[in-house]
């Protein structure tokens, strides 16, 4: 384990800019941008995580092994829901009747 | 503790996984219903689990620092928030029953696309409760850590348990940031 500490201001700053981030992906959603809205719902929500993972979670100051695991986590998360999309993406592909 | 929270990522993913197939199939009906949810209560949580992030976060500090006062100061506003976190819960929960928007025979939704409507509140109910159930977990962690750090069992030497729980509620906050979004805020805008 890394005992690393983090200032406190840091940890501030960073509750700071989870909320502004939240409040922007509340006022954002209310806004009609067509395909864009869940582009920036989820954009918003990845720079969320990002900023717990390295700052709550001292990811920044963590060893390399740490951060293979963790991305290999998103990695493989990223892949499920890729195959499982290819699916419903790709139905009407083909010119054949549906049952 | 890294490689548990990995399998949780994928614990959840599978239910991330089926809103995705399913809301792309239906993102209509989803949008419709994704409207019955309460927005003040769901941005309110939000904004009440960030906070409890942060307690947790200071906590953790106040451990590696090795100050008992604010170690147990901190763990005990984490657990408050938390609380009030899963009050808001109920209260969301218990007007879903009332409004019949419970999947199951008593499944009552007035608009098109009903079936596919119930299918996002069992979504809602299952990714929402285990969510739920890993706040009580946190939360019966916490109580432990409480007692633990008033014995004054945590200071610069030691302070592996809360750090390790600490990363635990951070993930479970991650969980819900992903959730807030997908589930409350996917047709606010009123077009689409």
């Amino acid at each position: 384990m890394s005992a690393h500490t983090v200032s406190l201001r840091v940890y501030f700053a960073i509750f700071l800019a989870l909320l502004v981030l939240t409040g922007l992906t509340v006022s954002a959603a209310t806004i009609d941008l067509g395909r864009l809205n869940i582009v920036i719902a989820l954009a918003i929500a990845v720079v969320k995580a990002t900023l717990v993972l390295l700052y709550f979670m001292h990811l920044r100051y963590s060893p390399r092994l740490t951060w293979l695991v963790v991305s290999v986590g998103f990695v493989w998360l990223a892949i499920m829901i890729t195959i499982i999309l290819v699916d419903p993406l790709t139905r009407g592909w083909l010119m054949v009747a549906r049952p | 503790m890294w490689v548990f929270l990995v399998t949780e990522i994928m614990f959840f993913g599978g239910l991330f996984t089926a809103y995705v197939m399913y809301r792309t199939l239906y993102s209509h009906a989803f949008g419709d219903a994704s409207n019955h949810l309460d927005l003040t209560m769901g941005a309110f949580n939000t904004v009440v689990l960030i906070g409890s992030s942060l307690t947790m976060a200071l906590a953790v500090h106040a451990a590696q620092v090795g100050k008992r006062g604010a170690q147990v100061l901190f763990l005990l506003l984490t657990m408050l928030l938390g609380s009030v976190f899963l009050g808001v819960k109920v209260v969301e929960y218990a007007e879903k029953f009332h409004h019949g928007l419970v999947p199951g025979p008593y499944f009552t939704y007035h608009g098109p696309d009903a079936p596919q409507a119930q299918l996002f509140f069992s979504l809602y109910f299952a990714m929402t409760g285990l969510h739920a159930l890993h706040m009580i977990i946190g939360l019966g962690i916490l109580a432990v850590l409480v007692a633990q750090a008033r014995a004054g069992r945590f200071g610069p030497a030691y302070s592996t348990p809360v750090e390790l729980t600490g990363l635990y509620w951070h993930f479970v906050d991650i969980v819900w940031i992903f959730l807030f979004p997908l589930l409350y805020l996917i047709a606010r805008h009123g077009g689409a």
